[in-house]
């Protein structure tokens, strides 16, 4: 029932009103001839655009809240389906679990942690990513970082959701998790503080809460823009009814029902706390946000560590480590952008005008980083390696070249060799620039990185514990189909979680990108002088 | 007593039919409180010296609304700087503070262990838990002690009538002067927007 009157639709489009309206794409997406986008300059002297195509603000508000508003594309519908119906069965998989017990898992006496944890550290990993970018990148004035700092920060939450599962669910006895938590209870006992199993309960959780404080924090002025366009919409009259999507042709209407421009004013209204954009909040709200940069940049960098904690304070060797600290969270940034990487390219394929936000120079810097924490990680790898023998630790040698290195001796070498050629081989193909300027070889080695990370975590705590110090206690561990199911499953609901991310939330920080526009600042002779 | 008036201001932020207000200063054409006066601006660089000027002229009630934080607009309407960082750091050392009670008093007094026979109080592996909680309680503090310093969540504002007031959250900025203001005086102010290159200078109406 979209019967606009003509002028009343043109006047809607002159004031960007027309729900889910984008501005016109860029004529030139490449500079012919060439795979640059008009951002990979290598000239220091000239500082690559940061948002292309000369967008205006109002055109960076037209395209991160034209795709909020309008229906999705069809690519999105369908991945969404599949997406949540591994959800589903993830969620299956965890009840399936709860209802039976842990015995449903291919755990042993030797082998008790197996996928479980390795499913938990690779969701922890991964969600390092966001808080690094949105904290550490902040303090060291990367603005490029503002192409990707709400989403990669969406998936952190949506990552620590994922890893959070893990924990709660293999403890057997699922009722009693609480008791990883200090609650004064009526047999009086109390957790034990001198455990790194406690430390790493209080160190996820806190930095679940604070990630998902900052992603909020950041979200509220861009929420209140959803609210404001969302108002003078249904002020105007311009709100369409909801519509039944429809596969073909177009969609049905139903007119009884509110406008989801109603429902838009009143959740984002909620969510925006009355937002107004006054310059005294704009000033309070920057140094809070300064502030939660700052605090959580050693955040980021303790929770893995205290991760790694939990295996090396162990004396089981292969975990007895001392690198384990740096080294885990070395990894976990490592995995962290990978995923980050993973799920932007699509997005820029899918939602196209997102790509003038997110420009190939963006996509390049991180698959710089990626090379770089990928060599750290290799780094790690080698002097781990190394300590085994030098230390001159018999057990801890045998860990590593007969239970990890060696394929005539050991078992899972075919682990620890995907390890090694998805996390330090692969990233070295960025060493050549074309290769990290083709959004396919990006996503091809963040693919390779994502399952070489899981390898890792998966060689770390598999490999060390089956063969432990007696031979009469040696296990191989191998997964059931509840194991294999699970794992997907999480995969499916942080997947989910991501695609609705997309769908209701500005997935770019607007009031970031507008700030680093030229634009934004203030040309003044007087002004330039001082500088 | 500067502190009670701080008091009464946020209560009246928060709960404003609580507060009982002064009679209006300026009653506009159909008999409304008047809030104040605004201007309209489109770039970044005339705002930044209305503001200026704004300053100059002795104004203390107004405010500059930015679709993003103007890089300087603090200095340019020279706001005084925020407590927050004060009440970050309060909220570190509470964090910190509950921590090593929480540990030391289960540890050591409510259910002592022997942990690989070290002391029951000492205080080394209560490192990382003092640490965490001292990150979360300053995260709380950071965001709540800036929504609460800023008068929000709060459900409507008189700006709100304003209906080209809505364009702010896209790509415009626009200066409110409140009629709160001892110097207000709606004709000056007027000129004063009109000299600043201020378009659509309108007298915003309080609910009243």
């Amino acid at each position: 029932m979209t019967t606009f009157e003509p002028d009343q639709s043109i006047a809607a489009r002159l004031t960007g009103l027309e729900p889910g309206a984008q501005p016109a794409p860029r004529r030139q997406k490449l500079i012919p001839g060439t795979r640059d986008d008009g951002t990979l300059t290598e000239d220091p002297g000239q500082r690559a655009p940061l948002v292309l195509g000369d967008r205006s603000f109002g055109e960076i508000t037209d395209i991160v809240c034209g795709y909020a508003e309008a229906p999705m594309p069809k690519p999105w519908l369908a991945l969404f389906s599949i997406f949540s119906m591994v959800a589903a069965l993830g969620t299956g998989m965890i009840l399936y679990l709860i209802i039976t017990g842990v015995g449903v898992w291919g755990l042993n006496n030797q082998v008790d942690w197996a996928w479980d944890i390795t499913n938990f550290v690779f969701w922890i990993g991964i969600g390092h990513a966001g808080t690094l970018i949105s904290a550490i990148l902040c303090l060291l004035k990367q603005n490029w970082r503002t192409a990707v700092n709400r989403s990669a920060e969406a998936m952190t939450i949506f990552a620590v959701t994922c890893a959070g599962i893990f924990p709660g669910i293999h403890v057997g006895r699922v009722w009693f998790a609480w008791m990883l938590f200090p609650v004064p209870n009526s047999q009086a006992i109390w957790p034990n503080f001198r455990s790194p199993l406690l430390w790493d309960v209080f160190a996820v959780s806190t930095y679940a809460t604070v990630s998902a404080l900052f992603w909020y924090m950041g979200m509220i002025p861009d929420l209140a823009t959803l609210r404001d366009r969302a108002y003078l919409r249904l002020q105007k009259g311009l709100s369409r009814p909801f519509g039944i999507p429809m596969p073909v042709g177009k969609d049905i209407v139903v007119p009884f029902l509110p406008r989801p421009d109603t429902f838009r004013v009143l959740a984002y209204g909620l969510l925006a706390l009355g937002w107004r954009f006054s310059s005294r909040h704009w000033h309070r709200y920057e140094k809070a946000y300064l502030i939660l940069a700052g605090i959580s940049t050693p955040l980021v960098l303790s929770v893995h560590s205290i991760v790694s904690f939990d295996f090396a304070v162990s004396i089981l060797p292969g975990w007895h480590t001392t690198i384990f600290p740096p080294y885990f969270v070395a990894g976990a940034v490592f995995g962290g952008f990978a995923m980050v990487l993973l799920l932007l390219i699509p997005v820029r394929a899918i939602l196209p005008n997102f790509s003038d936000l997110l420009t190939l120079r963006h996509l390049e810097n991180m698959a710089k980083i990626l090379l770089v924490t990928g060599t750290m990680v290799g780094f790690a790898y080698a002097m781990e390696f190394f300590i085994a023998w030098y230390g001159g630790n018999r057990f801890e040698y045998e860990a590593f070249a007969n239970n990890r290195v060696n394929p005539m001796i050991a078992p899972y070498w075919w682990a620890y060799w995907t390890m090694i050629i998805c996390n330090v081989v692969f990233p070295q193909m960025f060493w050549v620039r074309r290769l990290r300027q083709n959004p396919i070889v990006i996503w091809i080695v963040a693919l390779a990185v994502t399952i070489g990370m899981w390898f890792e975590r998966f060689v770390i705590i598999v490999t060390s514990l089956h063969r432990a110090f007696l031979p009469g206690e040696w296990h191989m561990f191998w997964p059931t189909w509840v194991d294999i199911l699970t794992f997907v499953g999480s995969i499916g609901i942080f997947l989910t979680l991501f695609m609705l991310f997309l769908k209701f939330l500005p997935v770019f920080a607007m009031a970031e990108v507008k700030l680093v526009m030229p634009q934004a600042h203030v040309h003044d002779h007087d002004h330039d002088e001082e500088h | 007593m500067s502190a009670l008036s701080n008091i009464t201001a946020a209560a009246a932020d928060y709960f404003p039919m609580l507060v009982r207000r002064p009679p209006p200063r300026f009653i506009s054409e159909s008999g409304k409180r008047v809030y104040g006066i605004v201007a309209e601006f489109s770039e970044t660089t005339k705002v930044y010296h209305a503001a200026e000027m704004v300053r100059d002229a002795g104004y203390k009630k107004w405010d500059v609304h930015s679709p993003f934080p103007v890089h300087g607009m603090e200095h340019a309407m020279g706001v005084k700087p925020t407590k927050l960082p004060l009440l970050a750091v309060g909220a570190a050392v509470g964090g910190l503070s509950f921590a090593a009670f929480l540990q030391w008093i289960t540890s050591a007094y409510l259910y002592p262990m022997v942990v690989q026979g070290k002391p029951y109080g000492a205080w080394e592996p209560f490192m990382p838990i003092m640490f965490e909680l001292s990150v979360l309680f300053t995260a709380f503090a950071c965001l709540f002690g800036m929504l609460a310093l800023n008068g929000l969540p709060r459900f409507h504002h008189p700006l709100f009538g304003h209906e080209r007031f809505y364009r702010i959250s896209n790509d415009r900025f626009m200066i409110a002067i409140e009629a709160e203001d001892p110097n207000f005086d709606p004709d000056q102010i007027r000129a004063l927007f009109e000299k600043a290159g201020g378009t659509d200078i309108t007298i915003i109406e309080d609910e009243d």
